[in-house]
């Protein structure tokens, strides 16, 4: 664990830098795809030089003082002259820390005000409702705003500025190899800088206790090349796609049948709900329900027959009642939402 | 400077055992079912430490269950529902109905030993809390059982907590059960500082009081300026609950973060407050053990001072992620790590103790050393967490349990730990036994870092706080299932040191007196132990007598100081002055009564009836409580004595009777009143926090509703209401001169005039603003209007039945002009309630036109 520090490679399945086998195993130890240790982005990356910083010092400080107790009561040595009890007083508890937390502090501040400071670039507003995310793109230099939800994509190299918000209790967005959180409170707007500096696919999850579902509410991210991303935006811009399968046709009378456009929308379609998360391009995502389920028809079919059972509390009713073949018609729509 | 004489002459030993027995038989407790009665500080400090452990072992079986659930991956070992019950209450639970409850169960069981004093200054007001927190404890972690505990997470943030879909009557058994029991707390807490400042025996100077008796000091006047925030916090939850006044809701003009600042003004020093107190015990142990006084004593007190004070200038720190402006995060940031360095001190102090003694080995002293070990890991990651943007990263991952469990676990319980085996046998007269001492100490201290350590490296793989379940594949598999076995380690741990504690000792030899050979007071304490707390109260000039002073131990035995006998029958102890401790007063404290518990029976029952919205049930238990306190004031305090003085031996002669600041009453009413000032400066603090995030306030809104054309509450109704509470507070000041200088009737009728003159001032200030057509559900502002206008006129009220008390006591006899405790005691409230009502003015009146 002594050295995982390190920019991460593409994870998955990205080339990874040549490193010795041990050093390799040691970054698996600190890394996955919520890692703030394995870092690919420039604050997450400041903040873990930082913590091996920290933490190399805290070390040496621990085993010193703890040392010294350790010697003072189990080896028993002669009791030492006060000459030897004032500096260590003096020197180790009081002028040492002094300067150690002084240059600490001067430095924690430093970083601070460069990390999240204004600038242009992409803006993201992201809304955390009880338990998903809400995402919207406005794009550098104007142009339409783009809905999305349970999913961040974000151009590697680029900065992008995020506003945070919520409509209902309070969340904490966290992206860990990109940077640190930040809270989404009712009636405030929160804002958020981001650079990451390595594509790759990685887990963002709410970090504020949100109720009964605050452990299923995360979402996926993606950095991107910037041509990659750009060209990704203009197709999410994009209405839906006419579903061709049979199934998926029937499967898409049904949603509007039953209601389902009340509270989603899928751009293209008359379903405009503005309740739950947008469908538009649904199955491009990596993930169904907040990070919860994965992206497939079996998932769907789950997620839309019983949403309680995958994720307590959850808002959707279950369509249970429906039956199973048309559910099934109703996941394989909304699986070639693409 | 000892009065006593070298040699002693001898003394008759028929004689000093007669004395012995009188006073024992006064100090006994009562036999059979009435031992509940008992008010002495030996049996309630033993009942509340023992309650408080118990509530410990209920929150470490939470733990347990969450620990199992998240052993492994998509776990479905309990529902998501019941593991928010989980860890709301192992949170709330372990702050709430242990840690802090145990310093005050434990500074009651020792503070008057240490301090070779008979009792605390009000044995019943000790009682009374013990009770409380008893009551609601029980009413707390029973509601798990029903499936109604709480589960919006220990710091119960709005608008989760408000939320009607997640949030059910666990809220308000939190925020009522806890508020009950944070005014027990108080209430300790003035009792603690009292007995530091004025119940130290003869001689003992401030600068010669035991370190432990410092803490005490410092934590009840945190505990005074802490928790009264949180109570107006929790106030203004349950008013928003319960009556929908929306001080949180973003809708209406309210703010959930004016909760978190309410809840971590009192949450970050509640920390210390844990902390102080158990590293006094390591205080007291360290100098035990290396036989020698401890190094450093004068840099220990100006550290536990220091961070006393910088523990209130620490609270954004939990906030760092919510977008307050940078610049009050660097000030923060700055006293987050500053407070290390006091913390440090005390700590390097206790480090140069021991290098300068030589350290016996013991089971104490084992766990002394873990806490060091574990405790100074947990600072050193608070460094980190203090610096913003690692904080932003750690914030609300289990890099944070981690931290939190190392610094509150190594800081409070392996010290407490250290102090059950250090004080058992002081207890008990027997010692708890040294192998399993061991055993258990390395079960506990291995399974506690198995458990913990990995917690940083969860947290910081990204890994949030307080949830369910997690998905595999993230690397927190392997580090959860660590956790967890250490978790069931550290369990078995605290099972050992559980059976060790409570097997049958009856055939255990007794221990010796005194068995560590320790300098301070406490151990003059017998062999077995005697009901009496101190055999004669000694004059003390050294910080270790036992160690220092001459024969001192037999000279405490044959009674040759202070109120060695009980001639009277009644219970008594010395008053001294707060920094020389001077005698200044012989005190008679009363001795077992129901009556503490009756009235906290009562008290209870009005905040659970009103838990359950049963609000006329709770108005009447609530006047019930209200009648069981006035009667026990009426028969227990301020008793005119048969005489004036005594002579308390050593040639010293002492009043019986003290009124004013010389008399512990006095200090009481003063120090529970700057409590109260605090929660009324708490929502102060809100109506001025709501100004500075709204453009206009009084707002608009509530402006176009009314019918006068006058800004928000208007003046006169707020100005007759301040102007008739002055004139209630003239009248009291009036009614305690003329009494004292012996006009009886003219004090009688002045009182009258007060009391309607201040009821007349609660119905104004009620009216003003119902006259003004507020409507507290409508906005932040008018419903904020609304709480201080209350709050004011329940205080008045209290006032005036304060001052119908003392007419009552006047015409019953129970005041008379020498004797006028309780009329200087009501002019002091009314001193307060004179500033209040005059802050309430200028707030809601004053202001607004000030814009």
């Amino acid at each position: 664990m002594l050295r995982c520090k390190g920019r991460r490679s593409k994870v998955p399945g990205g080339r990874r830098r040549l490193l010795p086998a041990s050093a390799a195993l040691l970054l698996a130890g600190c890394g996955g795809p919520q890692s703030a240790l394995v870092t690919a982005g420039r604050e997450a990356e400041a903040v873990a030089g930082l913590f091996w910083i920290m933490l190399g010092g805290a070390v040496f400080i621990w085993v010193l003082v703890i040392g010294t107790a350790v010697y003072a009561a189990y080896i028993h040595p002669d009791p030492h002259r006060d000459r030897v009890a004032r500096w260590f007083l003096l020197g180790g508890g009081v002028a040492l820390p002094v300067a150690v937390l002084t240059a600490l502090l001067v430095y924690g501040l430093l970083l601070m005000g460069s990390l999240r400071s204004e600038g242009e670039g992409l803006r993201l507003a992201v809304t955390g409702e009880q338990w998903w995310w809400r995402v919207s793109y406005s794009p550098e230099g104007g142009g339409d705003v783009v809905h999305s939800a349970n999913e961040i994509r974000l151009p590697a190299g680029r900065r992008a500025e995020l506003l945070l918000d919520s409509p209902d209790v309070i969340h904490s967005f966290w992206i860990p190899p990109l940077g640190g959180k930040m809270d989404m409170i009712p009636g405030r707007t929160t804002r958020l800088v981001l650079e990451p500096a390595e594509p790759g696919s990685y887990r963002g999850a709410c970090a504020e206790y949100c109720g009964a579902s605050h452990a299923l509410m995360a979402f996926s991210v993606e950095v991107m090349e910037p041509a990659a991303f750009d060209a990704w935006l203009a197709r999410e811009a994009e209405p839906a796609a006419a579903p061709t399968e049979a199934a998926a046709r029937r499967g898409a009378e049904l949603f509007h049948d039953v209601g389902c456009g009340a509270c989603h929308a899928i751009r293209g379609t008359p379903a405009a709900g503005v309740i739950g998360p947008d469908l538009t391009h649904l199955a491009s995502r990596a993930t169904l329900a907040a990070g919860t389920l994965p992206m497939t028809r079996d998932a769907l079919a789950r997620w839309i027959t019983d949403p309680q059972a995958v994720k307590p509390g959850a808002r959707m009713p279950p369509f249970r009642a429906l039956g199973k073949t048309r559910i099934a018609d109703l996941a394989a729509f909304l699986a070639e939402l693409q | 400077m000892t009065r006593i004489e070298h040699p002693a002459p001898p003394r008759d030993p028929a004689e000093v055992a007669a004395e012995a027995e009188r006073l024992e038989k006064v100090w006994e407790s009562p036999k059979g079912w009435r031992y509940w009665s008992d008010v002495n500080n030996s049996e309630v400090g033993l009942w509340y430490t023992l309650t408080a452990f118990g509530f410990l072992l209920f929150g470490g079986v939470l733990a347990l269950l969450m620990r199992t659930q998240l052993a492994v991956p998509e776990n479905d070992f309990v529902s998501a529902e019941f593991y928010d019950q989980l860890f709301t209450l192992h949170g709330s639970v372990m702050m709430f109905l242990f840690a802090v409850p145990i310093l005050e169960a434990v500074a009651i069981l020792l503070l008057p030993e240490i301090l070779a004093s008979r009792d605390l200054p009000f044995p019943r007001l000790s009682a009374f809390g013990y009770w409380c927190f008893l009551i609601g404890g029980i009413f707390v972690c029973g509601s798990l059982f029903f499936d109604a505990a709480p589960t919006g997470g220990w710091f119960m943030y709005p608008p989760l907590s408000t939320d009607e879909r997640s949030a059910g009557i666990g809220v308000d058994i939190w925020l009522l059960g806890l508020s009950f029991i944070e005014v027990a707390s108080i209430a300790a807490a003035v009792e603690l500082i009292i007995g530091v400042l004025k119940c130290r025996p003869p001689g003992m100077r401030i600068n010669l009081m035991p370190l432990y008796a410092w803490y005490i000091l410092v934590v009840g006047a945190m505990i005074l300026f802490a928790f009264p925030p949180l109570i107006a916090g929790d106030l203004l939850l349950e008013m928003e609950r319960a009556f929908d006044w929306p001080f949180f809701d973003p809708a209406r003009g309210g703010d959930p973060l004016l909760w978190q600042h309410l809840f971590w003004v009192f949450g970050h020093p509640e920390v210390y407050i844990i902390f102080l107190p158990a590293i006094a015990v390591v205080a007291m142990i360290v100098p035990t053990f290396a036989q020698r006084p401890i190094y450093g004593y004068t840099w220990i007190v100006l550290a536990a001072v220091g961070t006393g004070f910088l523990s209130f200038g620490l609270w954004v720190h939990h906030m760092y992620a919510t977008g307050l402006p940078s610049i009050s995060l660097g000030f923060f940031s700055a006293a987050s790590e500053a407070v290390a360095i006091p913390t440090g001190v005390q700590i390097f102090a206790f480090i140069a103790t021991m290098l300068l003694g030589r350290v016996i080995f013991s089971v104490p002293m084992l766990f002394v050393t873990g806490a060091l070990a574990i405790f100074v890991a947990g600072g050193l990651t608070g460094v980190m967490v203090a610096l913003v943007p690692f904080d932003w990263q750690a914030h609300d991952s289990y890099f944070i349990v981690a931290h939190l469990h190392y610094t509150l676990l190594g800081g409070m319980l392996f010290p407490m730990f250290a102090a059950l085996y250090y004080y058992f046998p002081f207890v008990t007269s027997r010692e708890l036994s040294r192998r399993p001492g061991v055993i258990a100490f390395w079960l506990l201290f291995t399974g506690f870092n198995v458990a913990f350590l990995p917690m940083h490296l969860t947290g910081l793989l990204g890994m949030p706080r307080r949830v369910f379940t997690y998905p595999e594949g993230l690397g927190w598999d392997g580090l959860n299932m660590v956790s967890t076995v250490g978790a069931f380690v550290f369990a078995l741990g605290v099972a050992v040191v559980v059976v060790d504690m409570l097997r049958p000792r009856g055939r255990q030899p007794y221990c010796t007196r005194n068995p560590w050979n320790a300098g301070t007071l406490e151990w003059l304490t017998e062999v077995p132990g005697k009901p009496w707390g101190v055999r004669s109260v000694p004059e003390i000039d050294s910080r270790y007598p036992l160690w220092d002073q001459k024969d001192f131990v037999r000279h405490v035995d044959e009674g040759r100081f202070f109120l060695a006998s009980a001639k009277e029958g009644k219970r008594e102890t010395m008053v001294t002055t707060a920094i020389d401790a001077e005698p200044i007063q012989c005190l008679r404290v009363p001795g077992p009564s129901f009556i503490p518990m009756v009235a906290a029976i009562f008290i209870g029952g009005s905040f659970i009836f009103a838990t359950f919205a049963w609000y006329w049930m709770a108005v009447a238990s609530g006047l019930l409580g209200v009648a069981a306190i006035l009667a026990w004031l009426w028969v227990g305090t301020a008793e005119i004595p048969e005489k004036a003085e005594k002579a308390v031996g050593l040639g010293l002669t002492l009043p019986l009777y003290a009124s004013g600041p010389a008399g512990v009453g006095w200090w009481a009413m003063f120090i529970t009143l700057l409590g109260d000032a605090t929660a009324f400066a708490g929502l102060v603090f809100g109506y001025f926090f709501f100004w500075t995030i709204h453009d206009d306030f009084p707002p608009a809104l509530v402006q176009a509703d009314l019918v006068q054309a006058e800004v928000g509450l208007g003046v006169a109704w707020p100005a007759a209401g301040v102007a008739l509470a002055v004139a209630g507070w003239a009248l009291t000041v009036l009614a305690r001169w003329g009494n004292r200088r012996g006009a009886i009737y003219a004090a009688r009728l002045v009182l009258v005039a007060a009391a309607a003159i201040s009821a007349a001032a609660t119905a104004a200030l009620l009216y003003a603003p119902y006259a003004a057509g507020l409507e507290p559900t409508a906005h932040a502002y008018p419903a904020t209007v609304w709480i201080l206008a209350i709050w004011v006129a329940l205080h008045l009220a209290v006032g005036v039945i304060a001052q119908l008390y003392c007419l009552a006591r006047s015409l019953a006899g129970r005041m008379t002009a020498a004797h006028d405790i309780d009329m200087v005691n009501t002019a002091l409230y009314w001193h307060f309630m004179a500033i209040t009502a005059a802050v309430h003015f200028a707030v809601v009146a004053l202001f607004p036109l000030a814009q």
